[in-house]
C-alpha cells in the first residue's frame, strides 16, 4: 500500500479552513515543520487546533498565530508563547486548556473508539467545570471526552512506504495518539524508507494509521532551552 | 539566614529513597537532580517521555530531539527508555511514579496547590500538573516561603485557580520544612539560622509548631 505523497502541497491536498487538525509536538520537538510552513503559504484561517504548545513566537505553530490562522486552540501549556498568551487574555483567540495526560490519553481515546474515560486529574479545579464526576475507588474522577480531528499532523524520525513510523528520543511525545485521531493523519518524516526496510518488531506507529507520508525537505529543529554542563 | 534555591532542592534530595522513580517540575525541583545523595539510586521521569533522564549534555552534544518538561537539552542514563506522553502519564496516574516535586505559587493548610494562572494577568498552562498532583502518593511543594511582593504563599486557602485539591504533603521552602495534615502546617525544621518567629510571621495558613524545631542539617 503505497501512501508516499511528494511533498506538503500534496500531504495536505483537502485541508481547509475552519477545519479542526491535530499537531504533534512537545514544545518545539517533535514538530511537523515541513507541514506549518505549507500551512503558513496555504493561508488557511479559522483552524481550531490541538496540540500540547503553540511553539514559540516566531517558531512551530506560533508562525499560524502570528497570521491570525488560528480560532481555537487546544493546549495543556502556554508558556514560552507571548503571542499565544496575549492573543489568549486578550480574547482573540478562544483556549481550551486541559492537562497534559488528559490531553494525551483523550487523542489517544479518540483513535481507539473510546468516547470518554474518567480520570482524577482536574477535580475540584477550573477543568471540572461542566463535567460529570464520579466516585471510584472513594476517589472522585472527572469524565474527559475523545479528540478526533479533520487532518492529524505528525512527524516521524524514519518511515516507510507504508505508512510505519519510527520516532526519536523523546521528540515521539503526542505524536503516536495523534496519528490514531486523524480522519486523514499525514506523517513527515527525516528518512523515508521503502517497506521491508525498517524492523517489524521496532514500529511505533504501525502503518494502519498513516495515510500519506513524505520526507521533509529540510528540519531545522530549533532548540528552545539549550543547557549544556561544563567538561 | 533562609536557604537559597540550591539550598532547597539539596534539602527536598534528602527525601529521596533509593529505587524510587521521581518526577521533577520545572525550576527549583529540577535542580534536586544536583544532589542525590552518595550511594542511592534513583530515577528521573520526565512526562514528555524519558525515564532515566540524565544531566544536561556537553557543549556540543546536544540534540534536539532529546528534551525534559521545561524542554531543556538534556542526556538519557544508561537504561534509559523513551516513550509517548499517553504512556508518560499512565506511569504518573497509575501511580508507578514514588514522588513528584514541583513548585507552586499557592499552597493551602488543607493542601490545596495553585500553580497555573493568575486571572486576568498570566496563563501559563497547567501542562501536566494537574494529573501529577491528582495521583501521585506522595507530593512535595518546592517553593519561596513567600512571593516577591512578601506576600505568604503558605495560606489558608488559595485565592488563585487551583491546580488540585488536597494533594500536598510536604512544602519545602527557603525557611522551613513543612508537612501538611488535618488541614493544618506542621512546622518540622527550620531553615539554617532561621527562628520560629519568622516563620510564623511568614506564614498566613495555621501552623502548628512543636516546643522543639529542629534546624536542617545540609
Amino acid at each position: 500500500m503505497n501512501k508516499v505523497v511528494k511533498n506538503p502541497q500534496e500531504a495536505l491536498q483537502g485541508l481547509q479552513s475552519d477545519m479542526t487538525l491535530m499537531l504533534g509536538g512537545f514544545g518545539l520537538c517533535g514538530i511537523p515543520e515541513n507541514s506549518i510552513a505549507e500551512m503558513v503559504k496555504m493561508g488557511v484561517t479559522g483552524l481550531t487546533c490541538i496540540s500540547n504548545n503553540a511553539g514559540v513566537d516566531d517558531f512551530g505553530l506560533g508562525l499560524l498565530l502570528q497570521g491570525k490562522q488560528i480560532k481555537k486552540m487546544i493546549s495543556s501549556y502556554v508558556g514560552e508563547n507571548d503571542e499565544f498568551e496575549r492573543q489568549m487574555l486578550s480574547g482573540e483567540l478562544e483556549v481550551d486548556l486541559i492537562p497534559q495526560g488528559s490531553l494525551a490519553e483523550r487523542c489517544r481515546a479518540g483513535g481507539a473508539g473510546i468516547p470518554a474515560f474518567y480520570t482524577p486529574a482536574g477535580y475540584g479545579t477550573e477543568v471540572a467545570e461542566g463535567k460529570e464526576v464520579r466516585e471510584f475507588n472513594g476517589k472522585p474522577h472527572i469524565l474527559e471526552s475523545a479528540l478526533t480531528a479533520d487532518f492529524a499532523i505528525v512527524k516521524a524520525w524514519k518511515g516507510d512506504t507504508e505508512g510505519n513510523l519510527i520516532f526519536k528520543a523523546t521528540a515521539r511525545n503526542f505524536n503516536p495518539m495523534m496519528a490514531m485521531a486523524g480522519k486523514i493523519t499525514v506523517a513527515e518524516v527525516e528518512e523515508l524508507l521503502p517497506a521491508g526496510s525498517l524492523d517489524p518488531n521496532e514500529i511505533h506507529t504501525p502503518g494502519i494509521f498513516v495515510q500519506r507520508i513524505f520526507q521533509g525537505e529540510t528540519f531545522e529543529k530549533r532548540i528552545e532551552q539549550k543547557t549544556v554542563r561544563q567538561k | 539566614m533562609s536557604l537559597d534555591k540550591n539550598g532547597i532542592a539539596q534539602r527536598i534530595a534528602q527525601e529521596l529513597r533509593d529505587g524510587w522513580y521521581v518526577n521533577l517540575g520545572i525550576g527549583i525541583p529540577t535542580l534536586v537532580a544536583n544532589f542525590i545523595p552518595e550511594g542511592l539510586e534513583v530515577e528521573f521521569q520526565s512526562e514528555n517521555g524519558i525515564l532515566g533522564m540524565g544531566p544536561f549534555p556537553f557543549e556540543g552534544e546536544e540534540d534536539a530531539d532529546l528534551i525534559n518538561a521545561g524542554k531543556q537539552t538534556i542526556t538519557a542514563m544508561k537504561g534509559a527508555a523513551y516513550f509517548d506522553s499517553a504512556t508518560s502519564f499512565a506511569m504518573i496516574r497509575g501511580q508507578h511514579v514514588q514522588l513528584t516535586v514541583l513548585g507552586a505559587m499557592e499552597v493551602s493548610q488543607n493542601g490545596d496547590i495553585a500553580n497555573w494562572k493568575i486571572p486576568g494577568k498570566m496563563v501559563k498552562g497547567m501542562g501536566g500538573a494537574m494529573d501529577l498532583v491528582a495521583s501521585a502518593e506522595n507530593i512535595i511543594v518546592a517553593m519561596m516561603h513567600a512571593n516577591k511582593a512578601g506576600v505568604s504563599k503558605l495560606l489558608k486557602d488559595c485565592s488563585l485557580p487551583l491546580t488540585g485539591v488536597a494533594c500536598v504533603k510536604k512544602v519545602i521552602t527557603n525557611l522551613a520544612v513543612m508537612e501538611i495534615k488535618d488541614h493544618k502546617f506542621h512546622l518540622l525544621e527550620r531553615a539554617p539560622g532561621v527562628t520560629v518567629e519568622e516563620i510564623i510571621a511568614a506564614t498566613e495558613g495555621e501552623m502548628v509548631v512543636p516546643d522543639h524545631v529542629p534546624e536542617m542539617q545540609l
